[in-house]
Formats: structure tokens, C-alpha cells, sequence
């Protein structure tokens, strides 16, 4: 609770607080007491410069009031707050605590909207406006930052809207990526693969298998040595959602098209990572966002009737 | 500094003018620092100026009572919505978003202060202040129930009675009442009125409501029942500025030293001349009928709030004298230094002062106007995607992620074309029809395309053109595209 380093400054920042409100007070008590002269003509008699005449112009009375309500209100303040050194206050009052206070109301508000959506399959939620709605800011919050606000992705950041799935797009995948993260680890495979020609010829086999402009040459030589990759992206290079092996035969490209590209992950590999959400949103927030991303994916064509 | 030569020093003597030893008990005394309130007992008064008040009584009060029951299609025709954000007048829907309505109108009302002030002193704190006006309706409530200046101040004195009770408890709920009514007509502009009004006989209005007229009540009731002219002397900050505004060619509430010195009562059939005596008779009614309570004939002092009480008092006195009037009227202090007659006055009062400002407000009055009448029905703000800088997309295209947040600022459901300008062959790829609902705003998430190689690499401004369907209205939005090397 405390920031003071020794109990003294506690005990002299009380100290100088209630002595400075005492001050306050014993300053009007001697003020209403002091009387000033005045001559007849409302000055005080006092003459600067020659002719400068300081004029009397009392306060009202009731002002005096409005110091003493300052003061009051202060004394009351100090004892329901924290003020007075390392006193917490009456109240107990503290940033943390109204923060806490405020999430537990707020998620009591939304308690009872997220419990007909937790009683919701994903297929409903995505035909439900509201639920679609509250998706959507979510994902703006949360998800937007990679994946972009229209959830299309970017280089390195995997496009949510193409139907295409790394770890697989039914809805309890995509909430098992979003509930636990994941972890993409393409290894270096150059020694593998053999020569730098090999790596070569084989890069240019993986353009060939999305029907992309390639050598075919190359291409044929390339596919002997594929046998390196098809552990984890299969003989046909289809990719394995349970690994999250992308399939190489479709026009996703998601670190990069062409030649250079291709050499490049044979030879370097990639780890990316999608970090889990679970610490961070509720159970049923991340229920209603897989809705919301399985929708984005064109689920909801394939669910409507 | 103890070698300087002490005559170089400026040396400012503080000279007591008459020394405490040498002043007698009459010439000065000893008072404390503060002063205590002198309760004013203004005598009622009826004339030219105090019918010009009762007119903006009404005026400002029929329009501040009356403007939230009016209806406007389905919904309060004046509506500050403040839980969501928007702000009805009449048929135009505001949004937080044209914050510079509301900053052209506080210009336009500082202008027509500054316009006024130079003109006739403090026109607006005479006629048309809540303070005056409110304290107006409840000086006129305690006329009615406690009479007039010598009855208050007999009530005032004498012992509590039945009498005194009943009269003064009929006073406080009268006021009370005005005052709670005020308070819930406040709060009726930001709630509607009518369901306000349900809330309450059902007993379920929320604590803000109830805090807000209680509150607003409170300070009614306060500064125009007890407050009064302390407002105008020590609290308000208008009063001391346009006291600064003023120059010798302004008309304010005067009294014709000139015409009215040496004073003194006298018969109507007396002969003025015989008795050495000018126009002011001395009845004293300027003072007795003055809400500040201060003496006019004294000349121009702060507290005065240029009403024009003494000015109609006087105009009766001095009928029933048989004298001229205007012995205490709006002159100038030039024209009463000059004796200028009334066309000379007005003719210094039109100076370029006053030009200038009328110039000034008259442009401001249009622009704001003018802002209004062109004003699109809904408004767009364009940011780019913070995630996305630019990325190649399937048939060679570079693509550009912006979020457009659409205001739709009709009460209908609208339909907007969204297009996309400033580099040869961009496009919008994502959809170019969004529907907002009424008074709704919208984000849309809009990917623009450019054919690879059609630009540059680097940032290229461009505009994005928003159109209703309906009304055409177009509103054009710059942003910029990037193009990745």
C-alpha cells in the first residue's frame, strides 16, 4: 500500500496536511477578528504615487462560508480517502480496487448476452446480428492488429477470409487456435534437400504444384528431392492441418511468392507464432469470436440453408 | 547594493493621507474586512424599460419552458442526447463531430455581448440574464404573496406570527416549486421530457435525474430568491468585463447632475427657482426601486446592472411634478458632458467601434449560417488499417487496407457509394455499397487495389468519394496509399 520509503514521510505528509487546514482556519478566525480603518470617503486611508488611493472593498460575509464548507468537505474527504499519509481512508478506496469493482459490473452487465450466446453453436452465432456485432469489436480489439480490421491478413499474418486453413477451419479448430495460440516451425531444410540447386529445383517444383509460372526442368528434378518436405506437407504437398503444414498446391502465399521466396524457407525455415488468447478473453468471448472468424471464412455459405 | 547612491533608487512614498492620530469619529472608523449582506427590498416599478424586461421575461422563459415539449416527427424536436452522442435540434442531427456549431455560437454570443455592451452598456444583465430574469419572476411571486418594498420590510421586522408564517411559507413553496420546475425543464432537454415525466410519477427515475434537478432547482431557487445582486457583484465575471468595455460614447443609466443639482423636496405648487432648487425632488424612489441598491445620482458604479429601474421611477416622478422627463434616463457620458441632444448621442453611439463589431458578428452570423444550409447529411473519417501496410494480393494486385467510419446524420437508413481516386487503375475491391442505419455511425473495413507497378514505391496521396444515394450529397476524404518496394 505504501510508496514511502520510512514511515516518517507518512506521518509528515499527514503533518503538513492537517496544520495546513488548521492554518486555514485560525487565518479566518483572525481575519473576521482584524478590523482596517477606513476615511469617510470608503478609502483606507492609504496613498501610493501620489494619488493612488486604495479603496475599502470588503468581502461579503457569506463568503467566509464558502472557505469553511472547503474545509469541512477536505476533512471529510481526508478521512473517506486515501490522504492523509500511508491512511488508506474509511472507504478503502483505491484505483485497483474501483478497476476491479468496475470489471466485475461491467461483466455482470454482459453476463447475461454472452450466456445465450455460450448456449449457441458457432453456426447460429454467425447468423445472429448481435452476436456478430460483438464479434467484430472484439476482433477489432484483439485481432486486427495482425490480421487486419478486414480479417485478410498480411505477409506473415495469415489471411482468415480464403478458406484456407493452416490449423484447419472448423469452428472448435479455430477456437482452439485462438484459446491456445500456435506455433508454426517450418525447420531449415537446405541439408536436407541436398545442393543449392536442389533447393533450387525443388522451389521450383512447389511453384509448380499451385500451377504457378515455373521451370519445368527443374520442376521434374525438384520432385525427387521432395521427399524432404513430404513428412509434414505430404507426398501430394496438400500441407497437414495437424501440424500446421500449409498446402503448397493452392495460390496462398502467405511469406512471400516466387522463386527467392521459396529458397529462402527451404533454407532459413520460419517459426510463427499466433499467441494464445485464453489469459486474455473470456471463455465466451472467444466463443463468439470463432463465430466471428469462422463466418469471416465463408462459413456462413456453407452453413446457410 | 550598500554603496548604490539612494537617490537613483526609485523610492514610492506611502503616505498615510490623513494619520490615524488626526482623524476624528466622524471622518473615519474602524470596520471589519468583511461586510455583511443588506438585505434589498427593490420597490416594484412599472414604465417603458421595466415592460421591455417583462417582454424577454417571457421571451427567454416561453422559449426555455416551452422548446422540449415540441414535437419533431416521431421524437422532442430539441434532444441533447448525451448517452448516445447525439444532439437533435429541430431537423438537424448533430454529432460530438460538429463541436464547431457550438463553438460558432458561444463566438456569436461573445460578439453580441461585446456589440451590445459598446452600444448600451449591460443590455444583456438589465433584460435578458437568467439572474435577472429568474430574480424578475421571483421578486414578482414575493410581491404577490409578501406585497410591496414597506409591507416586505414590515414583515421582515415584526414578530413571527400566523400571519408572517404563512406568508412566508407560501413564498418558499411558490419559489420552490418555480425552482424544481426549472430544474426538471433542465434536465427534460437531455432526457426526453415526457418519459421523464412518466419516470417520475412512477418513481423511478434514475439517481443523475433526480441529482440534476434537485440541483439545478437548488441554484434557481438560491440565486434568484436569496443570492440575488451578490451574484452580479461578486460572482460573476461578465459584469466586470463589460465593465471594462465601456468608453464615454456608450449609453448607459444616467442621472443628469446638471438638471437634478442642488436637490431637494418641495411642494408640486412650490417654484423650483424661488427655492434654489433643480429637477430632483429627493424622493429617494431611485434608490428604493433599484435591485442592487445603490444610489444612481452618485453616477456610474460597478454594481449597476443598467436596468433601468431608477430611469422609470423617475420618468413617473417627474410626471406628477409636472417637470420634463429624463432626469435619470440612458444617455451617454459625453452627451451629458456636452449636452448633446438625443440625434447627436445616437449619432457618437454608431462610432467605428461599433461598426466593427456589427461587421464582425454579421460575417460570423452568415458563415455560420451558410455552414449550415451546405452542410452534407453525414460525414466520413478515413483511417488506415493499423495493421496492414500494404500487401500483394492474387492477380497482381497491391492492396490497401482503410477503415472508414461512416455518420449517417439523416434519420433514415442510407445508402452510400464508396470510390476510391488518385492513382491510374485504383480500385475499391471490397464492397462498394454500404447501407448505416438512421443516426447510426459505421465502420467498414475498404481494401483498395492498384495494379502492380502501377505506382511508384512510396506514399501517394489519394481521395476517397463518399455519396449518398439519395440526396448525391458527396463528401471527398484524403488519405494516402502505399506501395511496398
Amino acid at each position: 500500500m505504501s510508496d514511502f520509503t520510512s514511515n516518517f514521510w507518512s506521518v509528515f505528509v499527514t503533518a503538513v496536511t492537517l496544520v495546513g487546514i488548521i492554518a486555514c482556519l485560525v487565518l479566518l478566525w483572525v481575519s473576521g477578528k482584524a478590523k482596517a480603518m477606513t476615511a469617510n470617503d470608503n478609502t483606507t486611508g492609504h496613498v501610493w504615487d501620489g494619488d493612488l488611493r486604495e479603496m475599502n472593498n470588503p468581502l461579503p460575509r457569506w463568503w467566509v462560508w464558502l472557505f469553511i464548507i472547503t474545509v469541512v468537505f477536505a476533512l471529510i474527504y481526508l478521512a473517506m480517502y486515501p490522504g492523509l499519509g500511508n491512511s488508506p481512508g474509511k472507504l478503502n478506496w483505491s484505483q485497483q480496487g474501483q478497476y476491479e469493482a468496475e470489471m466485475v459490473k461491467g461483466e455482470k452487465e454482459v453476463a447475461p448476452l454472452y450466456a445465450r450466446f455460450t448456449a449457441m453453436s458457432v453456426q447460429d452465432m454467425a447468423r445472429d446480428p448481435q452476436a456478430m456485432a460483438i464479434g467484430e469489436r472484439v476482433f477489432m480489439n484483439n485481432c486486427a492488429q495482425c490480421h487486419g480490421s478486414d480479417a485478410r491478413g498480411s505477409k506473415g499474418f495469415p489471411n482468415l477470409s480464403d478458406g484456407d486453413w493452416l490449423w484447419g477451419g472448423a469452428p472448435e479448430q479455430i477456437k482452439e487456435s485462438i484459446t491456445k495460440g500456435r506455433m508454426g516451425n517450418m525447420p531449415p531444410m537446405a541439408a536436407a534437400v541436398g545442393t543449392p540447386d536442389d533447393v533450387k529445383n525443388v522451389a521450383h517444383y512447389v511453384l509448380s504444384l499451385s500451377g504457378s509460372p515455373h521451370d519445368s526442368l527443374r520442376a521434374s528434378l525438384g520432385k525427387t528431392k521432395f521427399g524432404a518436405c513430404a513428412a509434414c506437407h505430404g507426398m501430394d504437398g496438400k500441407g497437414n492441418p495437424a501440424l500446421g503444414a500449409p498446402n503448397l498446391t493452392d495460390d496462398t502465399w502467405l511469406h512471400g511468392y516466387g522463386e527467392n521466396a521459396i529458397v529462402a524457407m527451404i533454407n532459413n525455415g520460419k517459426v510463427n507464432q499466433m499467441p494464445a488468447q485464453e489469459g486474455k478473453l473470456s471463455a465466451a468471448q472467444i466463443h463468439v469470436l470463432s463465430a466471428y472468424v469462422w463466418s469471416r471464412s465463408g462459413g456462413n455459405k456453407v452453413a446457410a440453408p | 547594493m550598500t554603496e548604490s547612491d539612494p537617490k537613483s533608487q526609485k523610492i514610492i512614498p506611502i503616505v498615510a493621507q490623513a494619520p490615524a492620530s488626526a482623524v476624528d469619529a466622524d471622518d473615519a472608523e474602524m470596520v471589519s474586512l468583511y461586510q455583511a449582506q443588506q438585505k434589498i427590498y427593490p420597490r416594484s416599478v412599472s414604465g417603458l424599460f421595466s415592460r421591455w424586461r417583462w417582454v424577454f421575461v417571457w421571451l427567454t422563459q416561453l422559449v426555455f419552458y416551452g422548446l422540449p415539449w415540441l414535437e419533431w416527427g416521431q421524437r422532442q424536436a430539441v434532444l441533447f442526447d448525451l448517452g448516445a452522442r447525439r444532439f437533435y435540434i429541430f431537423g438537424l442531427v448533430l454529432y460530438p463531430q460538429d463541436f464547431i456549431y457550438l463553438t460558432g455560437l458561444l463566438v456569436i454570443s461573445a460578439l453580441s455581448l461585446f456589440l451590445f455592451t459598446a452600444v448600451a452598456g449591460r443590455l444583456w444583465c438589465g433584460y435578458a440574464c437568467p439572474q435577472t430574469v429568474y430574480t424578475e419572476i421571483f421578486l414578482w411571486i414575493e410581491h404577490r404573496i409578501e406585497g410591496d418594498r414597506s409591507a416586505r420590510m414590515r414583515l421582515d421586522a415584526g414578530p413571527w406570527s400566523l400571519n408572517k408564517l404563512v406568508r412566508k411559507g407560501g413564498k418558499h413553496g411558490v419559489w420552490l416549486a418555480v425552482a424544481l420546475w426549472t430544474g426538471y425543464t433542465f434536465v427534460g432537454y437531455f432526457t426526453p421530457i415526457k418519459e421523464l415525466g412518466l419516470e417520475f410519477i412512477q418513481w423511478r427515475m434514475s439517481s443523475w435525474e433526480v441529482f440534476w434537478v434537485i440541483f439545478y432547482g437548488f441554484a434557481t431557487y438560491g440565486n434568484a430568491g436569496f443570492m440575488r445582486e451578490q451574484v452580479c457583484k461578486y460572482m460573476c465575471p461578465y459584469a466586470r468585463f463589460q465593465s471594462a468595455m465601456f468608453d464615454k460614447d456608450t449609453l448607459i443609466v444616467t442621472y443628469d447632475e446638471a438638471r437634478g443639482e442642488p436637490r431637494g423636496a418641495r411642494s408640486r405648487k412650490a417654484d423650483p427657482a424661488a427655492l434654489k432648487l433643480c429637477a430632483c425632488v429627493d424622493c429617494s424612489l431611485c434608490v428604493q426601486v433599484c435591485p442592487t441598491g445603490i444610489d444612481i445620482r452618485k453616477g456610474l458604479q460597478y454594481e449597476c446592472i443598467g436596468c433601468g429601474a431608477c430611469a422609470d421611477v423617475c420618468d413617473t416622478v417627474m410626471d406628477k411634478m409636472g417637470y420634463a422627463r429624463g432626469l435619470v434616463k440612458y444617455s451617454t457620458q459625453n452627451a451629458i458632458k456636452n449636452k448633446w441632444t438625443s440625434a447627436e448621442t445616437w449619432q457618437h453611439v454608431f462610432r467605428p467601434r461599433v461598426l466593427v463589431y456589427t461587421s464582425i458578428l454579421a460575417g460570423v452570423c452568415i458563415a455560420m449560417l451558410v455552414s449550415l444550409a451546405l452542410r452534407t447529411p453525414f460525414k466520413v473519417d478515413v483511417v488506415r488499417d493499423r495493421g496492414v501496410m500494404a500487401r500483394i494480393v492474387s492477380g497482381g494486385m497491391i492492396e490497401n487496407v482503410y477503415r472508414l467510419q461512416i455518420m449517417n446524420a439523416t434519420e433514415s437508413e442510407q445508402h452510400y457509394r464508396i470510390t476510391v481516386s488518385g492513382l491510374p487503375g485504383l480500385s475499391v475491391a471490397s464492397e462498394e455499397d454500404v447501407v448505416v442505419d438512421s443516426t447510426q455511425s459505421r465502420w467498414v473495413a475498404v481494401r483498395v487495389q492498384l495494379p502492380y507497378e502501377g505506382a511508384a514505391s512510396g506514399t501517394h496521396p489519394i481521395h476517397f468519394e463518399i455519396t449518398a444515394r439519395d440526396s448525391s450529397a458527396q463528401l471527398r476524404e484524403k488519405s494516402v496509399f502505399l506501395v511496398p518496394r
